[in-house]
This record gives C-alpha cells, sequence and structure tokens, in this order.
C-alpha cells in the first residue's frame, strides 16, 4: 500500500514537474542551415546569457529544411543560405522576410595524405571533378594550376551533401555561373541529382567524411574547414585570379551587393567582380514571419534582430564569418519595423 | 578404417569446431562492442557530461543533462501510451474475447510490431507534428509508445496464460466473478512476469532514433512542459558521432556507453528475475 | 446462480447485463483491444494518403525509375530498392552461416549450462540499439574496410565488377557488414530454439544407424528444422529491410546503382531519414512516404511469412513427439 503510494505521488510529481516548468521563459524554436551554425550556436548562447528567459533553440538541420519547416508553420523562424523563390514564399500562408545575418563562403577542402600545399582550383577543375569527368587528383586540370606539388595519382573521392542544403545551393550557384556543363546538366538548388560522390548529412556530416577519407574533396564552409584543421584551397573568380577565402576576399565579394542591396535582401554574390572577390561567398539569411501573433515572441526575436545587427556582428570576425557591410546594416535596421 | 570413415570423421571434427567458432565470434562481437564503448567512453564519462547543457559547435567541453533527461520525459510519455493500451489489451487476449477478434487482434499486433521504425516516425509526424503545427515532446512520446504497444501486448498474453489454472478454478469456487479473478488474482499472480516485459519493451524503445528524428527533434536546452521539441540519448549520439569536432565524438561515446549500460542492466536484470520465476514456477 | 445474466435482447436487458462488473470489464478491455486496431487502420491511411500525390503522377513508374532528382520533380524507388535489398541480402549471406552454425552449437553441442549462458549474451546482442551498431560502424567497421578489406577485396577478386571502384570505406559491403552483425542474434536464436524441439528421437534413430555427429545433425535435424530456419531468416531480413540509422552512417547516401559493392548506395529507410523534414513541395513528400509504404508492405509480407514458417516446425516438432 504504502510503495504504491510513493509511486503514484513520484509520478504525478515527475509529471507536475515538467509541465508547471513551462511557465515564464519564450522559448523560441528555429532550425535551418548548417553553414552558419557555429556562430548562431554562438550568438542564441550568448543571448541566452543576456536575458536568461529567451531562449532560442537552433536545430542545425540544413536550409532545405529551414525553408520547408517555414512553409510548415512547424518553427518560429529558420534559417537559410539560399534565398527563398518567388514560388516558395508563394506557397507560404504568411509574408516571410529575409534577413541577411553574416556573410560567409564555401571552401573546397581536401585529405590528401602528404599533400599540404594550398592547392589551386580552376573553374574547369572544380565542375569537371562534380560532374565526374575529373577522377584523379593528378588530372592535368589541376597539376597545370598547381607548378610544384606533387599530386598523386589516386582516385578523387567526391563528398557532397546529402540532405537539402544552402552550402550545396552556394557552390552550385557558383558552379553553373562558370561552367555551362553544369548549368545543363544539375543546375543550382538546395538537393541536387549529383553525378557522382558521397553524401555526408550538414556541413558537419561533410567535414567528418572528408576529414576521415584520404583523397577526398567536399565543400563546406569557411569555418568548419577552419576549426577541423582541414586543408582548403583558392578558388578562382571572375577575374581569373586564385583567390583564398578570408575575411577580405569574402568582404570584397559583398561590395557590390552592399550598394545596391534589394529591398526584400535577396541576392547572389557568388562570381562577384574583383580581382579580390572570393567568388564562392554567400550572404545567409533568417526567415522571420512578417506577422508574429505571441507578443513575447515578437519582441524577443525582433530584440534579437537590434542586437545581432549591433554588438552580434562583433563576433563574427573569430569564426571568421565577414561582418554585414554598413549600408546593409542601416536597411535591416529598418526592416525590422515590418514584422508585426 | 576406410578412407571414406577417416574422411567423414575428419570433415564431423571440421564442422563442429566451426560451429564452436561461429558460436565464439557471434559472442566475441558482444563483447567487442562493449569492451570499445567503455574504453573509449568511460573517460568522457564525468559530472560535467550528466550536469552539464550543450556548448555552442566548436568550444570544448559542455555535457548532455537535457539529452538524459529528454530520453526520460520521452519514455515515461512512451510507457503512459503503450502500457496501459497493451495491459489492457493482452488482458483481453488472454481473459475474454472468443475466436475471431482476437485472432484479428492478434495479427493487427503482429502487423504493427512488423513496422519499421522510420515509418512509424512518419506516422507520428503526420497524425501529431502537422495538427499541433510544431515538434514536441508528446509527438515523440506518441511514436515510442506506439511502438511499445506490440511488444506489451504479446508479453502481457503470455505471462496471464501462464498463471496456472487451479489459481483461477480457485478463485471461481469461491464465487469471485470473472473481472474479480483476473484483477485481484490473475493479474497479481502474472505481475512480475508483466513488469519484467514492459520493462523490456522500455529498454528496447530507449535506443530507438528514427522515429524521433522529425517528432522530438532536439533542443540545445532544457524543454519545459511537453510541448517543445526535446533532446534525447540517441539522437544526439547520432548528431555528435557524424560530426568532425573530436570533442562532439568522445561525447558520442560516453552517451553510447550510458544508453548502452541502462539498456543492458534492463535486460540482464529483467531475464535473469524472468529465468528464475520459470524455474521456480517448475518446481 | 448469482448474477448469471439473463440471456435477452433489447436495450434494457443490456443495461443490465452492463451493470454486471464483468461485461464492463469486458467492454473496457474490447475497447482497448479495439484501440490497436484503429492505430494500425490509421498508419495505413496516412500511409496511403500522404503518398497519393507521387502516386497519381508516377504510378507503376516508381518503381522503375533511376532517377531522384529534386530539381526536375522527377522521383524513382529503384535505387532505393536496390540498395535495400542489395544491403540485406548481403546481411542475410553473412548472418546465416554465421548465426546457423552458432545455433548448431548451441542446440547440440554444447553442454546445457554453456548453452543457456551463450545464447542469454547472444541475445542481449539484439538488445543493442542500431545507432551503437552506427557509431561502431563508422569509427570501426569503415576505416577497416577502406584500408584492409576493400584493398584486399579488389586484389583478390578485382576481375569481378563486383569489387571495382575506389576505396570509400563507406559503402554497401560496409552496411552489410554491420546489417549482419545485427540481425545475427535473430538467427541464432530462433534457429536453436526450432533445433532444440526436434524430437531426440529423430537425432538418436540417425547415430544408431552409425551417422557421425555433424552427419546427424546436417542431414537429419536441420532438413527437420527447416521450415522453423527459413523463419528465422525471414524474421532477420524483415529486420534488416527496416534498419535506419545503422545504415545510414555507413551506406555513403548516393542514390545510384552500381555494379560494384565498394560503392556507396542508398536505402529506402536512409532517404527517408535523411530528406523527409526538409522535403519542400508535396511531390518530393508523398515520394518518400510511398517509399515508406512500400518497406512497410515488403516488412509485413516478409514477418507474415516468418510467423507462419516459425509456427509450422513447432507444430511438426510436437506432432511427432
Amino acid at each position: 500500500m504504502n510503495r504504491r503510494f510513493a509511486l503514484a505521488t513520484l509520478l504525478v510529481s515527475l509529471i507536475a514537474a515538467g509541465t508547471l516548468f513551462a511557465q515564464n521563459p519564450v522559448l523560441i524554436n528555429a532550425a535551418g542551415a548548417t553553414f552558419p551554425y557555429p556562430i548562431y550556436s554562438k550568438w542564441f548562447d550568448v543571448y541566452h546569457t543576456k536575458y536568461p528567459t529567451i531562449q532560442i533553440n537552433y536545430s542545425s538541420v540544413g536550409s532545405g529544411a529551414g525553408i520547408s519547416q517555414m512553409l510548415n508553420g512547424t518553427v518560429d523562424f529558420g534559417a537559410s543560405d539560399l534565398p527563398m523563390t518567388d514560388e516558395q514564399l508563394g506557397q507560404a500562408k504568411f509574408k516571410i522576410l529575409h534577413f541577411p545575418t553574416v556573410i560567409g563562403a564555401d571552401v573546397p577542402a581536401y585529405n590528401i595524405p602528404n599533400v599540404t600545399a594550398e592547392l589551386n582550383f580552376t573553374q574547369k577543375a572544380l565542375a569537371g571533378i562534380y560532374l565526374g569527368t575529373i577522377t584523379k587528383w593528378n588530372d592535368p586540370e589541376l597539376v597545370n594550376a598547381n607548378k610544384g606539388v606533387n599530386l598523386p595519382s589516386s582516385d578523387i573521392i567526391v563528398v557532397h551533401r546529402s540532405d537539402g542544403s544552402g552550402t550545396t545551393f552556394i557552390w552550385t550557384d557558383f558552379l553553373s555561373k562558370v561552367s555551362p556543363d553544369w548549368a545543363g546538366k544539375v543546375g543550382r538548388k538546395s538537393s541536387v541529382n549529383w553525378p557522382v560522390g558521397l553524401g555526408g548529412k550538414g556541413n558537419e556530416g561533410v567535414s567528418g567524411l572528408v576529414k576521415q577519407t584520404p583523397y577526398a574533396i567536399g565543400y563546406v564552409e569557411l569555418i568548419y574547414a577552419i576549426q577541423n584543421h582541414m586543408a582548403y584551397g583558392k578558388a578562382q573568380n571572375a577575374d581569373g585570379k586564385f583567390v583564398k577565402a578570408d575575411l577580405a576576399s569574402v568582404t570584397a565579394a559583398a561590395a557590390g551587393a552592399a550598394k545596391a542591396m534589394p529591398d526584400d535582401f535577396r541576392v547572389s554574390i557568388t562570381n562577384a567582380p574583383g580581382a579580390a572577390s572570393y567568388p564562392i561567398s554567400s550572404f545567409t539569411w533568417l526567415l522571420i514571419p512578417a506577422q508574429i501573433s505571441d507578443a513575447a515572441k515578437r519582441d524577443a526575436i525582433k530584440g534579437f534582430l537590434k542586437w545581432m545587427l549591433a554588438d552580434g556582428q562583433t563576433y563574427n570576425e573569430n569564426l571568421s564569418y565577414a561582418q554585414l557591410p554598413k549600408p546593409v546594416i542601416a536597411k535591416e535596421q529598418k526592416a525590422i519595423g515590418l514584422i508585426q | 578404417m576406410s578412407i571414406r570413415t577417416i574422411w567423414r570423421k575428419s570433415l564431423n571434427v571440421v564442422m563442429l569446431s566451426l560451429t564452436g567458432a561461429c558460436a565464439a565470434v557471434t559472442v566475441s562481437v558482444l563483447l567487442f562492442i562493449l569492451g570499445y564503448l567503455a574504453w573509449d567512453g568511460a573517460s568522457s564519462v564525468n559530472w560535467d557530461f550528466f550536469t552539464q547543457l550543450p556548448k555552442p559547435v566548436g568550444d570544448v567541453g559542455g555535457g548532455m543533462a537535457n539529452a538524459i533527461v529528454g530520453s526520460g520525459k520521452l519514455l515515461l510519455l512512451a510507457s503512459l501510451v503503450g502500457m496501459p493500451i497493451g495491459l489492457l489489451a493482452g488482458v483481453y487476449l488472454a481473459e475474454f474475447g472468443g475466436k475471431t477478434f482476437p485472432f484479428i487482434v492478434r495479427y493487427t499486433t503482429d502487423l504493427l510490431n512488423g513496422v519499421p521504425s522510420i515509418v512509424i516516425g512518419i506516422f507520428a509526424y503526420a497524425v501529431v507534428v502537422v495538427p499541433m503545427k510544431h515538434f514536441s515532446t508528446l509527438a515523440g512520446g506518441f511514436a515510442l509508445g506506439v511502438m511499445m504497444i506490440p511488444i506489451a501486448v504479446r508479453s502481457t498474453e503470455e505471462f496471464l496464460r501462464a498463471v496456472p489454472t487451479n489459481l483461477r478454478e480457485g478463485a471461481m469456487a469461491l464465487g469471485a466473478s470473472k473481472w474479480k479473478t483476473v484483477a485481484t488474482v490473475i493479474v497479481p499472480a502474472a505481475f512480475q512476469g508483466i513488469l519484467t516485459g514492459l520493462l523490456l519493451d522500455v529498454a528496447r524503445v530507449a535506443g530507438e532514433t528514427a522515429p524521433l528524428l522529425f517528432t522530438a527533434f532536439g533542443n540545445r536546452f532544457w524543454s519545459p512542459g511537453w510541448n517543445q521539441p526535446i533532446a534525447s540519448l540517441p539522437v544526439m549520439i547520432y548528431t555528435y558521432a557524424i560530426s568532425p569536432y573530436e570533442d562532439w565524438h568522445r561525447q558520442a561515446w560516453a552517451a553510447g556507453l550510458v544508453l548502452l549500460a541502462l539498456v543492458l542492466v534492463i535486460n540482464v536484470v529483467s531475464r535473469v528475475v524472468m529465468a528464475r520465476r520459470a524455474a521456480f514456477l517448475r518446481g | 446462480m448469482d448474477g448469471a445474466a439473463p440471456v435477452q435482447s433489447g436495450p434494457r436487458a443490456f443495461l443490465r447485463r452492463l451493470a454486471h462488473g464483468d461485461e464492463i470489464a469486458h467492454l473496457i478491455t474490447l475497447i482497448f483491444a479495439a484501440s490497436i486496431l484503429l492505430i494500425t487502420a490509421l498508419l495505413v491511411y496516412q500511409l496511403w494518403l500522404g503518398s497519393a500525390e507521387a502516386r497519381h503522377k508516377f504510378g507503376w513508374h516508381f518503381f522503375f525509375t533511376t532517377t531522384w532528382d529534386p530539381v526536375a520533380g522527377d522521383f524513382g524507388a529503384l535505387p532505393f530498392i536496390y540498395g535495400t535489398l542489395v544491403t540485406s541480402a548481403l546481411a542475410l549471406l553473412i548472418a546465416v552461416p554465421l548465426g546457423l552454425g552458432a545455433a548448431i552449437f548451441l542446440a547440440e553441442l554444447a553442454p546445457r549450462a554453456l548453452s543457456d549462458a551463450l545464447a542469454f549474451l547472444i541475445d542481449l546482442l539484439a538488445a543493442v540499439p542500431s545507432v551503437i551498431y552506427g557509431v561502431i560502424g563508422i569509427f570501426i567497421v569503415v576505416p577497416m574496410m577502406r584500408l584492409h578489406i576493400a584493398p584486399f577485396l579488389k586484389a583478390a577478386l578485382g576481375f569481378l565488377p563486383l569489387f571495382q571502384g575506389p576505396s570509400y570505406g563507406v559503402g554497401m559491403l560496409t552496411a552489410g557488414i554491420v546489417l549482419a552483425v545485427m540481425v545475427v542474434p535473430f538467427i541464432v536464436s530462433v534457429s536453436r530454439e526450432v533445433l532444440l524441439s526436434v524430437p531426440a528421437d529423430q537425432r538418436e534413430a540417425a547415430m544408431g544407424l552409425g551417422a557421425t555427429r555433424w552427419e546427424a545433425t546436417w542431414r537429419v535435424v536441420v532438413p527437420f528444422a527447416r521450415t522453423g530456419i527459413f523463419g528465422s531468416v525471414f524474421l532477420a531480413l524483415a529486420r534488416a529491410l527496416g534498419e535506419t540509422m545503422a545504415v545510414t552512417m555507413v551506406i555513403g547516401n548516393d542514390p545510384k546503382i552500381s555494379a560494384s559493392l565498394l560503392a556507396p548506395g542508398y536505402s529506402i529507410a536512409a532517404v527517408i531519414a535523411n530528406e523527409f523534414s526538409e522535403a519542400i513541395g508535396n511531390l518530393y513528400i508523398h515520394s518518400l512516404v510511398e517509399l515508406g509504404l512500400v518497406l512497410f508492405l515488403l516488412t509485413i509480407i516478409l514477418n507474415g511469412l516468418a510467423r507462419i514458417l516459425i509456427i509450422a516446425t513447432e507444430q511438426k516438432g510436437s506432432s511427432h513427439a
């Protein structure tokens, strides 16, 4: 009798504890891109320390999932490195606003035993590798661009994303611009029909696969290559120069867009002109509904956006993301007012 | 001895040793898994692991406190869904019911048992997440609960049937009605067996990952209440294991060790209890 | 003669019967049992409904198309069916000899105490969560495959198209190996039981005629238990087909059909796990649900067959005894 009573009390109190805890905090659920996940997780952590009642739970599941969850209404806001298309925006039951947060870059990271040099990848090389027409590391296209480097004759193990990804969009957007073959055969989207390669889940999965697989190459966001001590090469920009991804080259790529940013902030900066531009750069956006009925959530989200555009930007460079250009920040601050 | 006999005798020895080797290989796989997890995971299982929340990506440290509690909450919900249905349906099959309807119920229960866990995830998504418009502990608990039902039904029915008939007859001879007999005599007699069956059921469901991927989803923080997405041990293990961060791999090993230890302890205890009980009943 | 319910029809009689405790208990337990039917029916309904657009657009072509192209909106199931079947077949090829061998040892040779203890340990293997098999797969089997097994296979058997291509480490053979380890406990445990249920006189008759231990086992006992053993194989197959996490962590996630076992592939369960939460557009989602429906039907049929076979063997054994 006593045992049963104790058990019942324990169960009831557990259930009560689980439910009661729900009272005070403002809980916001978000999901989307893995590209900016390192900076976002830093931001949300810092913001939570600053305002302990606001908890923004971000799941890094890929831009594709971020967009589809936004369309399904299963998250409070989403994140994506590819702007939503007009068709997708039309599918939504409510208006969705894009807010750029940082500028990042896709880099070609590779794992070639005994090769520590920074490789130069021509436009043809990257397209060929991912089309499956260039299959060995000592292909002439690679050797000619990297005189002095002893490239092995091993097969290139191509790695791409298995999930719907903005990082993929940025990469395929670039390849579509520089290779008519690619544009015709594969195209640009968050998830494409890859001619070759292994699939990894998220930037994390691709980094993991490349790191563990000798002779592999994969496209990942810059910070993933840096944090995991992976070698990454230079890409050839529109001016023909080989540029390595870093704060300067990524900021240079965004310079043109900074001056001519459209009102809805949807813009592509891959293959940007300029000798110093890194050609595979991109903005990444938060997808915020224009109408948020829950007042507490609305205020929390607007507050976060304001903070992100000011203090938040100071965290970017430590994680190798470029800060937003000042004109863009100013424009966004005005746009926050559109959230009702 | 003819050549044929020598051949037959040698074949005998060779094949029988091979079967022994097969048994040895199979058992050693289990020991290997345990050993490897213990080796790599034990050093990472520290106080932080049990008490801290995950740190931002790239920062070293942090723990899985929210995932451990999360798994607990999910299993609690799953039991609330799976156990009552399993128990009462099992009572129905063992004690009441005629010919055709119980047959249909048993067949359907077997059907449900065979459904792949990812398909149960799709089901829970369609039935709970979509109407609620967000991921939640409820959705995850529902998915796991549905997975618990078939085994709960089967194990309850088995243990009820195993109760010796003289107990039943004795109760009825004393004038007890059917439901009184079932409730006060038969179920308590089978209780130990049923409980261990249910515990095994929980242990099985504790390690399920696929149905949680798009129902409970995941959470880097604590998940208050039952309406929010929630972290769980298996999903964390998956996320961390496929990542490139060494620190996350370490934590994945630790979590794997904790999860495996939990599952194995429940299994071992349950089976020992059931074996002793079977021996006792055999007399 | 207390409380014997009057055998009359009509609402008043029903209510009177209802007041009787037994009827209430019967009703309540019946409702809960019926809820299982409801849940299962709802599940099938959701799968059917949720795949409507794909079924209408592609029809039977869905099963023969090899493209999986979200950009063009063209979806075909063939690469995933191929991957699922090949990895499961590989798993069985490895697990059945191994499992049957172990079962024979445990049922025929080992002393009862040892047999019970080892069977207990092997049963524990079945309790290990699949994500843990996946972790072991990534960190142990994949490097082993890449560094040792694949190069060996290519050197020894590389003339066969089965073993050509780069050594990724991940791939269909790796997935097959991990799956084999996961399903071996099912084969061992069920086969051991059916072998134990073979009546002793069968064995003794064979030995009486001069057969060696092995001959008696292999030519008399095992064939006698044949249907049950097949049943265990079907059970193992059903488990392998539906396995999600361990497979997606080691198969390479590439929706292609390759002749080589060393190449990456994709299974039905793995693609649903990877793409379901991000599929945009009804056609994409419905195609994934249709894949789920296919998997559901496959496992149901196999499980049904397995049960029939296992029951048939046990009945055969008891009818002879």
